[in-house]
Formats: structure tokens, sequence, C-alpha cells
């Protein structure tokens, strides 16, 4: 059983990592915001239309 | 309502012609109909040379993707600044207030710019780097229509900045109140770190109380039972300490004030959790309670979030500062030679200085007590005075802060400063002073004080009731109850059933500044409307021609003279008239002379518009009969020819909400305006109500005051400037909006003009939804007598505490939301809306 004497402080390490990152998270701001990042992935995925765009624009 | 402007006259001739047409061609930038080809690159037409310049400009930054993300994403630019129109920006003084962080090599600024209105915005405004060297990042937050900006000052100045937006068609809304401290985030940084914390002790704490939970005590054994409980108050102490802490200041501040709101027995139960733990543990009795501790405080905060959520993009507490813009025109003093030519240059509002001069153009507002020097003066006052109609001044008038003028440029002197205009003198009133959110007076705290009284007395004499056996399970009996009784699920309650409430009405158009608005709405037992702007849409007046019927060239020769005029009468006329059809006739000769009419000579025939005044002027016969007012009369070649009436047509389904509300409430109107209208209101309102005609909008708050003085709980229902005392005094002000987030005066509803007949059923929804408050209230008093009627026995154990609380937290909550949303389905408070805009 003395096992759990190692495993306790270390799954409340571990705990303390997340609230750490949480921490983070709300510091930067991630929180005040939550709707133009769910609009602004979208505009990531259209990369490579903006390449041949560019072609068909020098072409005509 | 006078902040929306209609475009001018002339480019809608055009825009009604080219639609017509078969071969309009939309502008691959804006979208506007093309109405030649003059812009034309490759395949791609462009409406104008402003249009295709930003378009060449983004194409030759590799920005083209901007065209692929929305289908005619640009704004047509109404007008082409230059940087000398943003340099203002630079003043110190402007500069240091307005930005919203500053050192030598970055300054951060965010700007508010209404264009944005899709994806291919927020991809453009984030990639202006690519633009304009010295810009480092810029985001873009969609739902307050905002961008922030970061930048290097030795590289690129803020006018500058402002400037490109401008060019790229995302012209910076800069107004005076922008000057002053930003609005943070809704939810409060602190409150997410407090809630954090709290789930992450509720968490491990829980874990480590499991083996009590099923009793494995006697198989893990007491030295980890020891070692659990150590660790549980190690954890717990930040919980008491951080996370409780608003609970902690807020009892201690409502004891000072002698009051006992929900925070007062929230406060009890946490002190008396965590004295029993802290108790047990050292004793080495047991592990306490730091379970139910913590997941009381993670569900209290869970509400508070919930209840903090609001509306993003909105401001409800918005005065005339938010009105007036952060620029003006100031001419150049001419210090030496008479002949000097006049230099224009922007300044803040802020340098202003009595004795300025000052030029006013189209569509700008007069931004203090000023004096007419030179021009025509047409000022709307609409919105600040309630006035319909336009009013015509002449040189050496006063003209008043908040006034548009409309027509011609203008110079004017200014007499007063801005803060002490005849518009600004209205917020030194008493009610502007005063904070209007009566906190206290929730029916969570109304109820409280009654429940902690009642709790006192049950503890204490369980307490007493044991001690006379018992001594120590007196005291246990004493601390359990007041821990049993902690109402975390009666102050859950209310913020999920009021806070889901406020979001139910947001997704259908209706924005509340917060949740104890609703419980004012439910009290509420007198209406009083405005009425120009309010009941009246003042921008889509019905207008009419009565007389012989027009032939289709004297409509064309009509609708050409009238939209050579800026005058609001004339620019109607020109919208009710048919497109323009075939060859487009020369006007000559025009003459307008403001206030009274215009005339002009059109294939040869002379056409007067105007005044019977005027008509008779120049020599026609007018019939005695035709009414003066919101009429236009017409004469063709000397002889008359009709009359056009303008009316402000009542928006649709007046009728029926005022009869509806009068079934309940007193009825009211208030107007800026003459009381030319009187009869028509008489029938509509009905006999019992109040008519009130040429109300001042210190008036108009006094007579809200006689209201409530008689103890009538008032809902005050208006648009503009002139109402916002009113809107201030009343226990409910709602300001009625054409669009979401155009400008509105500080009220605790944001109502959509469209939403307006839907007043009545949002009255019903909200007492029903306090009726719902009070039976989440009675469910979580069933939990508490539960858990007293074990408490009072001196039985209580974590285990029971463990299940009791978040039991009836959550069946509460759920209850709650559950509620709600079924009855605002069923309120017919009309559709929901259709974009994610409405939520948060």
């Amino acid at each position: 059983m003395s096992v759990i004497l190692l495993l306790i402080p270390l799954s409340v390490v571990i705990a303390a990592g997340f609230l750490g990152a949480f921490f983070w998270a709300v510091r930067s701001g991630q929180y005040e915001d939550t709707a133009t990042p769910s609009l602004r992935v979208l505009t990531e995925e259209v990369k490579e239309p903006l390449r041949e765009n560019l072609d068909n624009e020098r072409g005509s | 309502m006078t902040t929306a402007f209609t475009p001018h006259p002339l480019r809608d001739l055009r825009g009604v012609d080219s639609a017509g047409a078969a071969t309009a061609v939309g502008c691959f930038h804006c979208g506007t109909a093309c109405l030649d080809r003059t812009h034309v690159r490759g395949d791609r037409v462009f409406c104008c040379l402003g249009c295709q310049t930003v378009h060449e400009l983004l194409q030759e930054q590799g920005l083209g993707q901007y065209y692929t993300l929305g289908e005619s994403p640009g704004r047509r630019r109404e007008e082409s600044n230059g940087i000398e129109r943003y340099a203002f920006l630079n003043e110190p003084t402007v500069r240091d207030r307005l930005l919203d962080f500053a050192d030598e090599r970055r300054q951060k600024v965010t700007f508010h710019i209404p264009a944005i209105h899709c994806l291919a915005c927020i991809w453009l405004l984030e990639n202006l780097f690519r633009l304009q060297p010295g810009i480092g990042t810029s985001t873009v937050d969609f739902s307050r229509r905002e961008v922030a900006i970061s930048f290097d000052p030795g590289q690129v100045t803020l006018s500058r900045v402002a400037a490109l937006l401008d060019s790229l068609g995302y012209p910076p809304d800069l107004k005076l109140s922008d000057l002053d401290s930003r609005r943070g985030s809704t939810v409060p940084r602190r409150l997410w770190l407090q809630l954090g914390v709290a789930g992450f002790v509720f968490g491990n704490t829980m874990l480590f109380s499991l083996s009590s939970y099923f009793g494995l005590d006697g198989f893990s054994g007491p030295s980890f039972q020891r070692l659990f409980g150590v660790l549980s108050l190690v954890l717990g102490i930040p919980v008491v300490v951080f996370s409780a802490a608003d609970y902690w200041r807020t009892a201690w501040f409502s004891l000072r004030q002698r009051r006992l709101t929900i925070e007062v027995p929230i406060a009890l139960g946490i002190a008396a959790l965590f004295a029993q733990s802290v108790f047990e543990v050292i004793s080495g009795r047991g592990e306490g309670y730091f379970d139910s501790l913590a997941g009381l405080l993670f569900f209290l905060l869970c509400g508070r979030v919930f209840q903090h959520k609001a509306f993003d993009r909105l401001t409800f507490d918005r005065d005339y500062r938010a009105f007036f813009p952060l620029s003006v025109i100031r001419l150049a003093r001419g210090q030496s030679a008479q002949n000097a030519p006049v230099v224009e240059e922007r300044i803040s509002l802020g340098q202003l200085e009595v004795g300025d001069r000052l030029r006013i153009r189209h569509g700008e507002l007069v931004p203090a007590d000023a004096r007419l020097l030179q021009g025509d003066a047409l000022i709307d006052y609409s919105f600040v005075t309630g006035e319909s109609e336009p009013i015509s001044r002449q040189t050496n008038d006063v003209l008043y802060a908040g006034g548009c003028q409309t027509g011609g440029t203008l110079e004017i002197e200014i007499l007063k400063p801005v803060s002490q205009s005849y518009l600004a003198s209205l917020w030194n009133q008493e009610a502007f002073r005063k904070e209007k959110d009566d906190t206290f007076n929730t029916l969570s705290n109304r109820y409280s004080v009654r429940f902690t009284w009642v709790i006192l007395a049950i503890a204490a004499a369980s307490a007493v009731f044991w001690s006379l056996t018992d001594p120590e399970r007196g005291v246990r009996a004493f601390v359990g109850v007041l821990i049993v009784a902690c109402p975390c699920a009666l102050a859950l309650a209310a913020p999920f059933t009021l806070g889901t409430a406020v979001r139910v009405l947001g997704r259908r158009g209706i924005f509340l500044r917060n949740a104890q608005v609703i419980e004012a709405l439910a009290r509420i037992d007198a209406v009083v409307f405005d009425k120009t702007g309010t009941l009246t849409a003042a921008s889509h007046g019905e207008t009419r021609f009565s007389g012989e019927p027009l032939a289709p060239e004297e409509t064309t020769s009509l609708q050409l003279l009238a939209a050579q005029s800026n005058h609001p009468l004339a620019r109607r006329i020109t919208s009710m008239l048919p497109g323009l059809t075939g060859a487009i006739p020369r006007v000559e000769g025009y003459c307008e002379k403001s206030g009274h009419g215009l005339s002009g000579r059109i294939g040869g025939i002379e056409w007067r518009l105007g005044s019977a005044a005027w008509l008779r002027c120049g020599g026609v016969e007018v019939p005695a009969s035709a009414a003066e007012g919101s009429t236009v009369q017409v004469a063709r070649e000397g002889i008359y020819r009709g009359r056009f009436t303008v009316s402000n047509p009542l928006r649709p389904e007046t009728g029926p909400l005022l009869r509806g509300l009068a079934k309940t409430c007193e009825l009211a109107l208030l107007s800026g305006d003459n009381a030319r209208e009187e009869a028509r209101f008489r029938e509509l309102f009905g006999l019992p109500a109040t008519l009130e005609f040429d109300q001042s909008p210190a008036k108009k708050l006094e007579f809200i005051g006689a209201f409530q003085s008689r103890g009538r709980s008032v809902m005050m229902v208006g648009d503009g400037l002139n109402d916002a005392g009113a809107l201030r005094q009343s226990e409910v002000g709602v300001a009625v909006v054409e669009q979401i987030g155009a400008f509105s005066p500080a009220s605790d509803v944001i109502l959509e003009a469209a939403r307006l007949p839907r007043l009545g059923e949002l009255l019903r929804f909200a007492r029903t939804s306090l009726t719902l408050v009070r039976v989440s209230f009675a469910l979580s008093t069933l939990y508490n007598v539960a858990g007293l009627s074990i408490a009072a026995a001196g039985r209580l154990s974590p285990v029971v505490c463990a299940v009791l609380m978040p039991l009836s937290s959550v069946t509460v909550v759920a209850f709650a939301v559950a509620a709600v949303h079924w009855v605002g389905r069923r309120a017919g408070l009309g559709p929901v809306l259709e974009t994610n805009e409405g939520r948060s």
C-alpha cells in the first residue's frame, strides 16, 4: 500500500500542472473572446487557394 | 434614427437605375451595382476608383485571399480620407488616452470598427502587418467589432494606422467616450481563476475522500486517513482564502450596512464547514468536509460566471459622449492679414475652446452650443429633442449641441464648452448621480433575510436541546445546521433562472443589462412611450401625392429636382418615386431657399416645390384647404399641381401592443414633438392614458418621477438622447434601436425595433420567470429541510454532506434552465435570431 505515498503526490502535481495551464490560458486572455477564434480557423483552411489565386492574377 | 443617414440622393438614383438595367454587374470589391465599365481589371468590374485601388493594393501584397473568404466582402467608401483627417490622433493628450499600452518600442490601440462584418474582414485586419511595416500583431474581436493593433511608434504613427484602416474601407469609429477607460471583459479574469482553484481542489479532495465514502477506512488504515486529512486541509486553504474571497467581502459589507443578503448565510456556512473540518483534521477525528467545501464554492462560482456572461458587444451605459465625434474641423483663425487663406485643421473635441470657429458638413453634429456664422442651417434635432422635423436657422442664431446638420456646410462659433452645453447639462441631473442598480432589493436577498433568521433559530434551538444531555453533540448539531443550511442551491436558483431568461431573450433580439432587470420587469405596472423614433419610425416615412396623377416625365422631373436638395422631405420624395428611365434631362436655373422650398427648370418647364408660402411667393395660387405641416406643395409653370404628404407611420402592430398593455398597465405618451397628432394617438392609447407633447428632456424625467411618486413602477420606452433622463429615472429603461449595435442612450434593455410589438409578451415572460425562481427556492428549501432534520439530530457526516450538496445544486440548476427554456419557447417572443450574434 505504501506505493500510494508516491502516487498521491504525483497525482496532485499533475493536477497542479493542469491548474497552471488553466491559469496561463486565463491570463493570456483566451476566455475573453470565444467567438472570433471559431471564425478564425475557417480562414486558415484556405491557405492553398491563395497561391492559385495569385497565379491566376499573374496569368490574366 | 438620425444616426443612420441615407446615402446621398444622387447615388440613390444611380443605384436604382443600374439595378433595373439588365447589364448591371456587381462590384468585385463591394458588391454595389456598377453603372458603367470605367473601372475594370481583367474580368473584374469595380464601381469606383476607391474599390479598385483597394483591390489592387491587396493583390499586390498577396492578400487576394480576402476575396475567397467572402463574396464581395469590401465596403464602399463614402469619402476618401487622407492621413490629415487623423492627424489629431498624434496629439499627446488624445493619443495617451486612446492607447491601451505604450512604451518606447511598442504601442497598442483598440479601434471600434463597425464595418467588420464577415470572415474576410477578420482575415484582412489580422494581416495588416503585411501592408504596413511597423505594425505587429492585430487581433479582431468579432462580436465587439473591435481590432487591437500593436505597432512600433518608431516606424508608424497612430494616425498612419487609422488612415490605413480607413483606406481599406474600415474607418475606425472614434467617439468622445473612447478617451475614457475601456470596459473590461464581462467575466473578470479573477473569477475564472477562483473557479479554477475551486474546481481543482474539488476534484482532488474528492479523490482523497473516496475511501471514506465507501467505508474503506479500515482497509486503508488510520495513517492514510491522517495523510488525506492533512492534504485536504492544505488544499482547502486556498479555496477559503482565494476562491471564497468575494463572499467574505460581500458578507462583511452587507453586515456593516445592517442588511442580510444571500452572502451572509453562505459565508456563515463556509465558515462553519471550514472550522469543523480543521477541528476534525487536527484532532485526528476524520478528514473533514473539504470536498463539500470546494464543491460548494465550485458550484457557487459557476453560478457567478453564468450570471456575468452578458452581451459583450452591447454597451448599456452610454451617455452623450458616445454620440459625439472625437474630432471636429476647426478653421484656423486669421491672425494677421484679412485675406489670409482660412486653413482647416482636425482637432480633438477636448481641444475645443470657446470662440473657436468650426466647419460642420452635411451629416455632422454640432458638438457644443454655438452661434451660426455662415451657411443654411437645417438642424435635425430628432435624436436630441424628439422633434421630427429639421429646424431652419438663420445667421447669428444659436445652435444647440447634438443637432445634426442636413444640407450644406456651415461655419459656427463655439459659445460654451462641450461639457456645459444644453445637452450635457441633462447629465448633471440628480438621476444620473445615484447608482441605479439596487442590488440589495433582489428576490433572493429578500428571501435570505427570513431564511437566515430561521436557520439561526434552528441552530440555536438544536444546540441548546442537545447540550442539556451531551454538550459535544450540541456543538456538532449547531455547526451541522449551519453547514447544511448553507444556501448553495438557493443562491444558484436566481442566477441560473434569471440568467437563462436573459439568454433566451437575447437570442430573440431583446437584450437586458443584467439579470436583475427581469425582476424589475415583472413589477412594471406603468408603461411610458416616446413618440418619434419609438412608436413611429422616423426613417421610413410614407409619402403620398395628392392631385392629378403625375405623368412619367413629370415624375422624372420632380425626382431630379428633389434630388438636388438635401432636405429630408426632398429626399423622401426622391426615394418614393420610381427609378429614372431613359435619357436624364438637365436641371436648369436651380434655386433653393432653406426652410422654404426649391425651384428649377427641366426641359423648359418651371417647377416649384416647397411650402405654400414659397409657392405664393412665386405667384402661384395655392388652395386654402391644403394643410401645412409635413407637406410639400408642387407647382408647374406657375400653376398649382398638387402636394406630397409625408407622414411618419406607426410601427406595425402598435395598436395590438397598446391594447394588450392597457389591460395590465397604465399607459402614457411623452413626445418632444408638437401636439399635431394628438387625436391619432388618443385613439390608440385610449382615454385613461396621459398624452404629453412638447416635452423637453428634463420634463420627461420629471414626468417619470411624478408617476413613481404615485407608487407606480415605470417602464420607459424611448430611443434618443432626449429620453436619456427618463430612461435613467424609470425602473426599466428600454432603448429601441433600428439596428443592434447602433448608438442607444443608457438603458436597461436594448430592443430591436422589429421586436417592439413583443413588449407585452416580454413583461409576461418576466413574471413567469420570477415565478420559476420562487419554485426553485421551494425546491432548494425542501433539500434544506431534509438536510436540517439530519443535522439537527447531530448525525451529519461528511458523506451525507458530500451527496446532499451537489445533488441539491444540480437538480435546482437543471430545473431552472429547463423550465425557463420551455417557457421561453411558449412565450410568443418571436423567432430566434439566425446569426450567432445574440449568443455569447
